[in-house]
């Protein structure tokens, strides 16, 4: 069968598990779900050959959703975990799904260093400015000024800058989507994949139940007025002064993605595991 | 907002009738994918709703892919039928969804479905070149009118809800 053939084979229910999704009514998580299923079945990649790595939090469900292999980590390592499942399968597909919990906070460190280290593989953020899996509390991307029981009058903290921190730490490719145009998004996805070295994507994804007010997103968010640029400089000058509202690929580097060798070792396994042994 | 150009481009009958023929399915998927929603979280009168909404576009389907005969309707939708932005025009929003809706709110998001579709099929009647796209997309007007009909009448039946309908005497907001 031919490349294209493949393509036009799968369909995005193939790569659909059975698994029912719990998030809430109205997340825009299940659109993200569906925005994967596409843009795996745009790219004819066979399930088995596609590994979906996650962390903790609603976003890091999506892993039983999809009948690709998947790990379901802990708390902000998914990054760890894809990068050691990527250097020594090379061969396989691999996206990583976070949250901004578990991503720019419990996983922050491991975001900057993934970038660094430039592995080929695509990291997605389902950014809803809130910890909804444990009810409310503000995370790295929450506005300064937001109320909550949990943050009366707000943190008066300066959200962190996904992107730009993405591009300062050397992620090969940057994007940003919304959840409510799964379509875009499934294209996005698939050039993400594609792309050589650490693609990152952060998509707006509106938690319903504890960030109603983000229901505006869908009015707010607009297409980037510029095509991707490979200018580091003038990437960060785009994504330092953009109103966070900005769709679409907005920077497509060209480093090398980090690929150590792997394959044949003299190593003596047992001997290895002896030395586990209590 | 969504624009002309977000929407796949219908040059000929076929590709009308694909076009149609999936707006039909992912109105389907959608209904579906809600109803899938409301069974995980307990609302077995909106489960049924759903249900039969996704039966119903199902059945519109299989019509129109009667009606394409021995043309590769399906293989050609996949190929073309392609929405950009916001989606397909029957595809129910997933972000108005919420997990104590009313028959009557979904039955709203029919509605706004069905009305997207007839100003879909109506701006190819206007702008169609084809006499037989043209004439085809005249049907499909009519029959998307009958749809929006339709559910004005099933909306007689379920009256809105009161103005508390999303209280819940258990919360998800734990701190407040």
């Amino acid at each position: 069968m031919s490349g294209l053939d493949t393509r036009l084979a799968a369909k995005p229910a193939d790569y659909k598990s059975d698994v029912k999704p719990i998030w809430c009514p109205g997340c825009g998580d299940y659109h993200v779900l569906m925005s994967f299923t596409r843009a795996f079945a745009q790219l004819g990649l066979p399930p088995e050959q596609i590994a979906v790595v996650s962390g903790i939090g609603c976003s890091s469900r999506i892993p039983a959703y999809t009948n690709c292999y998947g790990f379901h980590g802990i708390h902000g390592r998914s990054l760890a975990l894809a990068a050691g499942l990527k250097v020594t399968r090379p061969d396989l597909t691999v996206v990583v799904a976070s949250g901004d919990g578990d991503g720019y906070s419990i996983g922050g460190n491991h975001f900057l260093h993934a970038c660094r280290r430039n592995i080929d593989m695509t990291y997605v953020v389902m950014d809803n400015h809130i910890y909804g899996m444990t009810k409310g509390q503000p995370s790295p991307t929450t506005e300064p000024e937001y109320d909550t029981a949990l943050a009366p009058g707000g943190t008066g903290v300066a959200p962190f800058h996904p992107l730009v921190v993405a591009l300062a730490s050397g992620a090969n490719f940057i994007a940003r989507c919304f959840s409510g145009e799964p379509n875009e998004t499934a294209d996005v996805l698939a050039e993400a994949i594609k792309h050589p070295g650490f693609s990152f994507v952060e998509i707006l994804s509106p938690c319903i139940t504890f960030r109603p007010d983000e229901k505006v997103w869908k009015d707010q968010v607009h297409a980037a007025s510029v095509g991707a640029t490979h200018d580091q400089g003038k990437a960060a000058r785009r994504l330092m002064t953009d109103d966070g509202f900005n769709i679409g690929i907005l920077y497509r580097g060209n480093r090398p993605p980090y690929q150590p060798a792997v394959g044949a070792t003299d190593i003596d396994w047992s001997e290895l595991e002896r030395d586990f042994e209590l | 907002m969504s624009k002309a150009s977000d929407n796949p481009k219908v040059a000929s009958l076929n590709d009308l009738l694909a076009v149609a023929y999936q707006i039909e399915i992912d109105a389907v998927d959608r209904y579906n994918l809600l109803a899938d929603q409301m069974e995980t979280h307990n609302n077995p009168e909106l489960v049924k709703v759903f249900r039969d909404l996704a039966r119903a576009e199902g059945i519109h389907g299989e019509e129109i892919r009667r009606l394409a005969g021995d043309f590769d309707v399906v293989a050609h939708a996949r190929q073309i039928a392609k929405f950009e932005r916001r989606g397909s025009p029957e595809e129910a929003d997933l972000s108005s969804a919420h997990y104590l809706m009313t028959p009557w709110h979904a039955l709203q998001l029919s509605l706004d479905g069905e009305k997207r579709a007839l100003a879909y099929f109506t701006s190819i009647v206007e702008t169609a070149k084809d006499p037989k796209v043209k004439a085809m997309a005249g049907e499909l007007v009519e029959e998307e009118a009958e749809h929006v009909n339709l559910v004005h009448r099933l909306l007689r039946r379920y009256p809105p809800p009161s103005e508390s309908w999303a209280d819940d005497m258990d919360p998800p907001v734990s701190q407040e």
